[in-house]
Protein backbone atom coordinates (compact mmCIF):
# COMPACT_ATOMS: atom_id res chain seq x y z
CA UNK A 1 0.00 0.00 0.00
CA UNK A 2 1.28 3.41 -0.96
CA UNK A 3 0.65 5.23 2.29
CA UNK A 4 1.06 2.41 4.76
CA UNK A 5 2.41 4.66 7.51
CA UNK A 6 -0.46 7.12 7.08
CA UNK A 7 -2.94 4.26 7.28
CA UNK A 8 -1.38 3.03 10.50
CA UNK A 9 -1.51 6.53 11.98
CA UNK A 10 -5.16 6.88 10.99
CA UNK A 11 -6.01 3.57 12.64
CA UNK A 12 -4.20 4.41 15.89
CA UNK A 13 -5.89 7.82 16.01
CA UNK A 14 -9.34 6.23 15.65
CA UNK A 15 -8.97 3.55 18.36
CA UNK A 16 -10.72 5.69 21.01
CA UNK A 17 -13.57 6.26 18.56
CA UNK A 18 -13.68 2.50 17.94
CA UNK A 19 -14.39 1.93 21.63
CA UNK A 20 -16.84 4.82 21.88
CA UNK A 21 -18.76 4.01 18.70
CA UNK A 22 -19.05 0.30 19.43
CA UNK A 23 -20.57 1.19 22.81
CA UNK A 24 -22.81 4.03 21.60
CA UNK A 25 -23.79 2.19 18.42
CA UNK A 26 -24.57 -0.92 20.44
CA UNK A 27 -26.90 1.11 22.63
CA UNK A 28 -28.65 2.44 19.57
CA UNK A 29 -29.05 -1.02 18.07
CA UNK A 30 -30.55 -2.40 21.26
CA UNK A 31 -32.95 0.56 21.52
CA UNK A 32 -33.96 0.21 17.87
CA UNK A 33 -34.63 -3.53 18.22
CA UNK A 34 -36.99 -2.90 21.15
CA UNK A 35 -39.19 -0.96 18.71
CA UNK A 36 -39.29 -3.94 16.37
CA UNK A 37 -36.68 -2.74 13.89
CA UNK A 38 -33.96 -5.36 13.44
CA UNK A 39 -30.39 -5.49 12.21
CA UNK A 40 -31.21 -4.60 8.61
CA UNK A 41 -32.65 -1.27 9.81
CA UNK A 42 -29.64 -0.60 12.04
CA UNK A 43 -27.42 -1.24 9.02
CA UNK A 44 -29.53 0.96 6.74
CA UNK A 45 -29.66 3.86 9.22
CA UNK A 46 -26.02 3.75 10.28
CA UNK A 47 -24.84 3.76 6.67
CA UNK A 48 -27.11 6.53 5.40
CA UNK A 49 -27.61 8.82 8.42
CA UNK A 50 -24.43 8.30 10.44
CA UNK A 51 -25.05 10.47 13.46
CA UNK A 52 -25.34 9.50 17.11
CA UNK A 53 -27.91 11.88 18.54
CA UNK A 54 -29.83 11.94 15.25
CA UNK A 55 -30.22 8.17 15.12
CA UNK A 56 -31.25 7.94 18.76
CA UNK A 57 -33.94 10.54 18.10
CA UNK A 58 -34.95 8.74 14.91
CA UNK A 59 -35.93 5.62 16.88
CA UNK A 60 -38.77 7.63 18.40
CA UNK A 61 -39.73 9.14 15.05
CA UNK A 62 -39.98 5.71 13.45
CA UNK A 63 -41.99 4.33 16.34
CA UNK A 64 -44.40 7.29 16.18
CA UNK A 65 -44.47 7.33 12.38
CA UNK A 66 -44.12 11.12 12.19
CA UNK A 67 -44.58 12.90 8.85
CA UNK A 68 -41.73 13.29 6.37
CA UNK A 69 -41.84 17.07 6.81
CA UNK A 70 -41.53 16.84 10.60
CA UNK A 71 -38.62 14.45 10.15
CA UNK A 72 -36.88 16.96 7.87
CA UNK A 73 -37.40 19.83 10.35
CA UNK A 74 -36.24 17.74 13.33
CA UNK A 75 -33.11 16.73 11.43
CA UNK A 76 -32.38 20.39 10.69
CA UNK A 77 -32.65 21.24 14.38
CA UNK A 78 -30.70 18.28 15.75
CA UNK A 79 -27.90 18.37 13.18
CA UNK A 80 -27.57 22.15 12.71
CA UNK A 81 -24.19 22.08 14.46
CA UNK A 82 -22.73 20.40 11.37
CA UNK A 83 -23.02 23.74 9.59
CA UNK A 84 -20.28 25.01 11.88
CA UNK A 85 -18.01 22.00 11.50
CA UNK A 86 -17.79 22.46 7.75
CA UNK A 87 -16.69 26.08 8.05
CA UNK A 88 -13.44 25.14 9.74
CA UNK A 89 -12.75 22.30 7.30
CA UNK A 90 -13.41 24.10 4.02
CA UNK A 91 -9.72 24.79 3.51
CA UNK A 92 -8.47 21.49 4.93
CA UNK A 93 -10.63 19.39 2.61
CA UNK A 94 -9.94 21.58 -0.45
CA UNK A 95 -8.51 19.59 -3.33
CA UNK A 96 -9.43 16.21 -1.94
CA UNK A 97 -11.48 15.46 -5.07
CA UNK A 98 -14.07 12.72 -5.06
CA UNK A 99 -13.08 11.69 -1.53
CA UNK A 100 -14.68 14.91 -0.28
CA UNK A 101 -18.17 13.71 -1.22
CA UNK A 102 -17.76 10.87 1.25
CA UNK A 103 -15.79 12.83 3.86
CA UNK A 104 -18.67 15.31 4.08
CA UNK A 105 -21.12 12.46 4.70
CA UNK A 106 -18.94 10.96 7.42
CA UNK A 107 -18.36 14.21 9.33
CA UNK A 108 -19.41 13.56 12.93
CA UNK A 109 -18.41 15.20 16.24
CA UNK A 110 -15.73 12.57 16.77
CA UNK A 111 -14.36 12.58 13.22
CA UNK A 112 -14.30 16.37 13.37
CA UNK A 113 -12.24 16.32 16.55
CA UNK A 114 -9.73 13.91 14.97
CA UNK A 115 -9.25 15.78 11.67
CA UNK A 116 -8.87 19.05 13.60
CA UNK A 117 -5.93 17.66 15.54
CA UNK A 118 -3.09 19.18 13.51
CA UNK A 119 -0.41 17.55 15.63
CA UNK A 120 -1.59 14.14 14.45
CA UNK A 121 -0.93 14.94 10.78
CA UNK A 122 2.51 16.54 11.21
CA UNK A 123 4.39 13.65 9.59
CA UNK A 124 1.56 12.39 7.42
CA UNK A 125 2.47 12.08 3.72
CA UNK A 126 -0.99 12.39 2.21
CA UNK A 127 -3.30 14.36 4.47
CA UNK A 128 -6.44 13.87 2.38
CA UNK A 129 -5.90 10.12 2.41
CA UNK A 130 -5.47 10.29 6.20
CA UNK A 131 -8.68 12.33 6.66
CA UNK A 132 -10.56 9.99 4.34
CA UNK A 133 -9.40 6.90 6.17
CA UNK A 134 -10.22 8.38 9.58
CA UNK A 135 -13.74 9.14 8.29
CA UNK A 136 -14.16 5.67 6.78
CA UNK A 137 -12.85 3.80 9.83
CA UNK A 138 -15.10 5.79 12.19
CA UNK A 139 -18.07 5.04 9.94
CA UNK A 140 -17.24 1.31 9.89
CA UNK A 141 -17.00 1.19 13.71
CA UNK A 142 -20.37 2.92 13.95
CA UNK A 143 -22.03 0.55 11.47
CA UNK A 144 -20.57 -2.45 13.31
CA UNK A 145 -21.69 -1.15 16.72
CA UNK A 146 -25.25 -0.36 15.58
CA UNK A 147 -25.72 -3.66 13.78
CA UNK A 148 -24.25 -5.79 16.56
CA UNK A 149 -26.48 -4.00 19.06
CA UNK A 150 -29.57 -4.78 17.03
CA UNK A 151 -28.51 -8.41 16.54
CA UNK A 152 -27.76 -9.15 20.16
CA UNK A 153 -30.57 -7.06 21.56
CA UNK A 154 -30.29 -7.07 25.28
CA UNK A 155 -28.36 -10.35 25.74
CA UNK A 156 -25.05 -8.89 26.82
CA UNK A 157 -23.03 -10.18 29.74
CA UNK A 158 -20.14 -7.72 29.59
CA UNK A 159 -20.58 -4.94 32.15
CA UNK A 160 -19.81 -1.92 30.01
CA UNK A 161 -21.06 0.65 32.50
CA UNK A 162 -18.97 3.78 32.21
CA UNK A 163 -17.49 3.06 28.78
CA UNK A 164 -19.25 6.14 27.43
CA UNK A 165 -16.58 8.14 29.25
CA UNK A 166 -14.28 7.28 26.35
CA UNK A 167 -15.75 10.11 24.27
CA UNK A 168 -15.34 12.63 27.11
CA UNK A 169 -11.74 11.45 27.46
CA UNK A 170 -11.21 11.82 23.71
CA UNK A 171 -12.42 15.43 23.62
CA UNK A 172 -10.59 16.27 26.85
CA UNK A 173 -7.29 14.90 25.52
CA UNK A 174 -7.59 16.86 22.29
CA UNK A 175 -8.43 19.96 24.31
CA UNK A 176 -5.31 19.55 26.47
CA UNK A 177 -3.21 18.80 23.39
CA UNK A 178 -4.40 21.95 21.62
CA UNK A 179 -3.88 24.00 24.77
CA UNK A 180 -0.28 22.77 25.16
CA UNK A 181 0.65 23.26 21.53
CA UNK A 182 -0.56 26.84 21.13
CA UNK A 183 0.48 30.06 22.81
CA UNK A 184 -2.79 31.88 22.31
CA UNK A 185 -5.54 30.42 24.49
CA UNK A 186 -8.16 33.08 23.71
CA UNK A 187 -10.24 30.82 21.46
CA UNK A 188 -10.22 27.90 23.92
CA UNK A 189 -11.26 30.18 26.78
CA UNK A 190 -14.03 31.68 24.64
CA UNK A 191 -15.27 28.15 23.93
CA UNK A 192 -15.38 27.18 27.61
CA UNK A 193 -17.03 30.42 28.74
CA UNK A 194 -19.69 30.36 25.98
CA UNK A 195 -20.44 26.67 26.60
CA UNK A 196 -20.77 27.05 30.37
CA UNK A 197 -22.99 30.14 30.08
CA UNK A 198 -25.19 28.54 27.41
CA UNK A 199 -25.50 25.33 29.44
CA UNK A 200 -26.71 27.39 32.41
CA UNK A 201 -29.39 28.99 30.23
CA UNK A 202 -30.34 26.35 27.65
CA UNK A 203 -29.40 23.09 29.47
CA UNK A 204 -29.41 20.12 27.07
CA UNK A 205 -30.10 22.39 24.07
CA UNK A 206 -26.84 24.25 24.56
CA UNK A 207 -25.04 23.22 21.36
CA UNK A 208 -26.52 25.65 18.84
CA UNK A 209 -26.62 28.72 21.16
CA UNK A 210 -23.01 27.96 22.11
CA UNK A 211 -21.93 27.74 18.47
CA UNK A 212 -23.59 31.06 17.72
CA UNK A 213 -22.03 32.69 20.80
CA UNK A 214 -18.60 31.33 19.81
CA UNK A 215 -18.98 32.54 16.23
CA UNK A 216 -20.02 36.04 17.35
CA UNK A 217 -17.20 36.25 19.94
CA UNK A 218 -14.55 35.14 17.46
CA UNK A 219 -15.84 37.57 14.84
CA UNK A 220 -15.68 40.45 17.31
CA UNK A 221 -12.23 39.31 18.39
CA UNK A 222 -10.95 39.45 14.84
CA UNK A 223 -12.07 43.04 14.38
CA UNK A 224 -10.67 44.10 17.73
CA UNK A 225 -7.31 42.45 17.05
CA UNK A 226 -7.26 42.74 13.28
CA UNK A 227 -3.49 43.33 13.07
CA UNK A 228 -2.78 40.11 14.93
CA UNK A 229 -4.80 37.74 12.78
CA UNK A 230 -4.21 39.23 9.36
CA UNK A 231 -0.44 39.21 9.63
CA UNK B 1 -44.85 -6.33 -1.28
CA UNK B 2 -44.01 -4.01 1.60
CA UNK B 3 -46.77 -2.60 3.74
CA UNK B 4 -47.29 1.13 3.89
CA UNK B 5 -45.79 1.62 7.34
CA UNK B 6 -42.55 -0.05 6.23
CA UNK B 7 -42.47 2.19 3.18
CA UNK B 8 -43.10 5.22 5.39
CA UNK B 9 -40.21 4.17 7.66
CA UNK B 10 -37.91 3.86 4.65
CA UNK B 11 -39.03 7.31 3.53
CA UNK B 12 -38.32 8.74 6.99
CA UNK B 13 -34.81 7.34 7.08
CA UNK B 14 -34.11 8.65 3.59
CA UNK B 15 -35.41 12.15 4.40
CA UNK B 16 -33.30 12.27 7.56
CA UNK B 17 -30.24 11.03 5.65
CA UNK B 18 -30.63 13.60 2.86
CA UNK B 19 -31.17 16.55 5.23
CA UNK B 20 -28.16 15.42 7.32
CA UNK B 21 -26.00 15.34 4.19
CA UNK B 22 -27.17 18.74 2.96
CA UNK B 23 -26.37 20.31 6.34
CA UNK B 24 -22.90 18.80 6.33
CA UNK B 25 -22.28 19.87 2.73
CA UNK B 26 -23.62 23.44 3.03
CA UNK B 27 -20.39 25.23 4.08
CA UNK B 28 -18.39 23.34 1.44
CA UNK B 29 -20.84 24.39 -1.28
CA UNK B 30 -21.04 28.04 -0.17
CA UNK B 31 -17.25 28.44 0.06
CA UNK B 32 -16.37 26.31 -2.93
CA UNK B 33 -14.70 29.21 -4.82
CA UNK B 34 -11.09 28.99 -5.94
CA UNK B 35 -9.80 30.78 -2.89
CA UNK B 36 -11.07 30.34 0.64
CA UNK B 37 -12.20 33.74 2.00
CA UNK B 38 -9.81 35.22 4.59
CA UNK B 39 -12.49 35.23 7.23
CA UNK B 40 -13.18 31.52 6.73
CA UNK B 41 -9.44 30.83 6.94
CA UNK B 42 -9.40 32.71 10.23
CA UNK B 43 -12.35 30.69 11.54
CA UNK B 44 -10.66 27.47 10.39
CA UNK B 45 -7.72 28.43 12.61
CA UNK B 46 -9.56 29.53 15.76
CA UNK B 47 -12.88 27.67 15.66
CA UNK B 48 -11.64 24.11 16.42
CA UNK B 49 -10.18 25.07 19.85
CA UNK B 50 -13.45 26.70 20.86
CA UNK B 51 -15.60 23.85 19.54
CA UNK B 52 -13.54 21.14 21.23
CA UNK B 53 -13.92 23.14 24.45
CA UNK B 54 -17.67 23.17 23.83
CA UNK B 55 -17.77 19.40 23.27
CA UNK B 56 -15.92 18.84 26.57
CA UNK B 57 -18.50 20.98 28.40
CA UNK B 58 -21.29 19.17 26.52
CA UNK B 59 -20.02 15.79 27.74
CA UNK B 60 -19.82 16.84 31.39
CA UNK B 61 -22.96 18.99 31.52
CA UNK B 62 -25.14 16.19 32.95
CA UNK B 63 -22.99 15.58 36.02
CA UNK B 64 -25.16 15.98 39.04
CA UNK B 65 -23.74 17.31 42.27
CA UNK B 66 -26.44 15.67 44.43
CA UNK B 67 -24.18 12.93 45.68
CA UNK B 68 -20.44 12.40 45.83
CA UNK B 69 -20.79 9.14 43.87
CA UNK B 70 -22.22 11.09 40.93
CA UNK B 71 -19.48 13.60 40.35
CA UNK B 72 -16.33 12.23 42.00
CA UNK B 73 -15.67 9.47 39.40
CA UNK B 74 -15.91 12.14 36.68
CA UNK B 75 -13.51 14.49 38.45
CA UNK B 76 -10.98 11.77 39.27
CA UNK B 77 -11.03 10.22 35.79
CA UNK B 78 -10.93 13.68 34.19
CA UNK B 79 -7.87 14.54 36.28
CA UNK B 80 -6.23 11.26 35.23
CA UNK B 81 -6.74 12.19 31.56
CA UNK B 82 -5.42 15.75 31.93
CA UNK B 83 -2.41 14.99 34.15
CA UNK B 84 -1.40 11.89 32.21
CA UNK B 85 -1.60 13.83 28.97
CA UNK B 86 0.49 16.73 30.29
CA UNK B 87 3.03 14.21 31.54
CA UNK B 88 3.28 11.71 28.64
CA UNK B 89 1.47 13.48 25.77
CA UNK B 90 0.31 10.12 24.43
CA UNK B 91 -3.29 10.52 23.23
CA UNK B 92 -4.21 6.84 23.29
CA UNK B 93 -2.67 6.26 26.74
CA UNK B 94 -4.54 9.24 28.23
CA UNK B 95 -7.88 8.09 26.83
CA UNK B 96 -7.54 4.41 27.72
CA UNK B 97 -6.26 5.08 31.25
CA UNK B 98 -8.96 7.70 31.86
CA UNK B 99 -11.78 5.47 30.61
CA UNK B 100 -10.60 2.37 32.49
CA UNK B 101 -10.28 4.35 35.72
CA UNK B 102 -13.77 5.77 35.21
CA UNK B 103 -15.24 2.31 34.57
CA UNK B 104 -13.47 0.91 37.63
CA UNK B 105 -14.74 3.78 39.77
CA UNK B 106 -18.40 3.51 38.77
CA UNK B 107 -18.45 -0.29 38.79
CA UNK B 108 -16.42 -1.15 41.90
CA UNK B 109 -15.90 1.91 44.09
CA UNK B 110 -18.99 4.08 44.04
Amino acid sequence: MKYKKDAKKAFVATIPVLAGYLALGFGFGVLLSTEGYGAIWALFMSITMFGGSMQYAAVGFLADGISLLSAAVMTLIINARHLFYGISLVDKYRGSGIKKIYMIHALTDETYSLVCNDNAVKDVENKHFYYFLVSLLDHCYWIAGCTLGAVFGTNVNFNSEGIDFVLTALFLTIFVEQWMSSKDHTSAVIGVVCAVLCTAVFHENMLIPTMIAILVSLTVLRFVRRDKYDG
Amino acid sequence: MMDSSTLHSIGLVMVMAVVSYLLRAFPFIVFSGKETPKFVLYLGKVLPCAIIAMLVVYCVKDISFDAVSHFLPYIIAGAVVVLLHIWKRNTLLSIVAGTLSYMALVQFVF
